[in-house]
């Protein structure tokens, strides 16, 4: 197997990678401003995890740049759809990103297009006592996932970053497909439970 | 529409991280565009995603920042067809009008709905009192209800809900006996049907 290769920082925190904070500002003066140099920021934030994240997914180096490059030009023309039912600026880019991939394997009809393309669920101006609730919530999620188990860890990195099926975990893990649909539960109520007293 | 039954949180977390079988993933589109509930679950497993985009290893990129459109140009909002975008969200805002119903016997007619990606789709209409004969599946199996209802083992479902059931279930859905039910079905790996009246179906399921 691969080994010890869980990729979570030990110690995480507001300042380990990304301030979501500064992230959604930048994106509230591309909504309301078209600010290029926000976006430039933006970009420079984003553009190298998300094409890491796609080479994690099994595109190939240049495949992956053009796509993180899409990802970032839809975050532009679709600022102004951004607001926090969509989760932080991270979990946004991080939908747009996996849509486009999907898009890509398929070259087909997009049918995994509707949950980023929902307009209804956003306001235009999203008000910015709710993002900051909402990047709370993302740093409690990042935080609460960093303790989890290393075996579910390894599910979710399995699932998120290489892309392989419930089953596909199960036959490369050699446990129960039971197991592995454990595991992602064990994990999901953990993420839960971290953020139980910002409700 | 009430939405009593909903998707299970694997299915969730398959559509989040992007690997749900492309049949099973149109269907559960469609239920997340017509459930709050679900969406909102959603971005609880989103959230896991972008967590791990902020912790992965950054590749530099090559090119430098791409053209933007000129200052000015409004943010453009929804692709064309919005909330439509779904294909089987599509066909029901249309009414079937474009749907070739095909019929079975036993009052059951089906659509197959070619699609890239693994498992199979299809619409299936059941006139009143109608049952789909008993089977099981080798996989994930996902049904939603569009028009009408359906009642199996395991519940009622009415408009908008979506049946999530695992290769363990066995069941034997009959549809409304007012109003029949028109439904999108989503397997995996193709159904599996017992006994004599099986090979009757079979043909037409195992697209």
């Amino acid at each position: 197997m691969l080994g010890n290769w869980v990729s979570f920082r030990a110690v995480p925190g507001p300042l380990a990678g990304m301030n979501l904070n500064a992230m959604s500002e930048l994106l509230a003066r591309i909504a309301q401003e078209r600010d290029a140099a926000a976006f430039h920021e933006l970009y420079q934030s984003y553009g190298p995890r998300v094409k890491a994240y796609l080479v994690r997914r099994g595109a190939d180096a240049a495949t992956a740049e053009d796509l993180a490059q899409e990802t970032l030009l839809a975050v532009w023309r679709r600022a102004g759809l951004f607001s926090s039912a969509k989760g932080s600026a991270s979990t946004w880019i991080f939908s747009i990103a996996r849509n486009l991939w999907i898009d890509r394997l398929r070259r087909e009809v997009p049918w995994q297009e509707l949950p980023a393309a929902h307009a209804e669920a956003t306001s235009p101006d999203p008000s910015p006592d709710t993002l900051l609730a909402e990047n709370e919530v993302q740093i409690r999620v990042r935080a609460a996932l960093a303790e989890l188990p290393a075996q579910q860890q390894r599910v979710l990195e399995l699932a998120y970053l290489q892309g392989l099926s419930h089953g596909e975990i199960a036959a490369r893990l050699g446990v129960p497909l039971g197991t592995v649909k454990s595991r992602v539960r064990m994990a999901y109520q953990r993420m839960r439970a971290a953020v139980e007293d910002l409700k | 529409m009430t939405i009593t039954h909903h998707l299970g949180s694997e299915t969730l977390m398959s559509f989040a991280a992007g690997t749900l079988p492309g049949a099973l993933a149109a269907v559960a589109g469609a239920h997340i565009a017509l459930c709050r509930h679900c969406r909102d679950e959603l971005v609880w497993f989103e959230r896991i995603g972008g967590a791990l985009l902020d912790d992965v290893a950054p590749l530099p990129l090559t090119a430098g920042v791409p053209a933007l459109p000129a200052p000015g140009t409004p943010p453009s909002s929804a692709p064309a067809g919005g909330n439509n975008a779904n294909p089987i969200l599509r066909l029901e805002a249309q009414n079937f009008a474009l749907v070739g119903w095909r019929r079975i016997g036993l009052g059951l007619w089906h659509h197959p709905l070619p699609l890239p990606g693994n498992g199979t789709l299809q619409l299936i209409k059941a006139a009143p009192g109608a049952s789909v004969p008993e089977h099981g599946h080798g996989g994930a199996e996902l049904t939603l209800i569009l028009r009408g209802a359906l009642t199996d083992a395991t519940g009622s479902y009415g408009q908008g809900d979506v049946a999530d059931l695992d290769q363990e279930i066995e069941h034997t859905p009959i549809a409304d006996r007012k109003r029949g039910c028109v439904c999108a079905v989503a397997n995996e790996v193709p159904t599996r049907f017992h006994g004599l009246l099986a090979r009757l179906f079979q043909p037409w399921h195992g697209l």
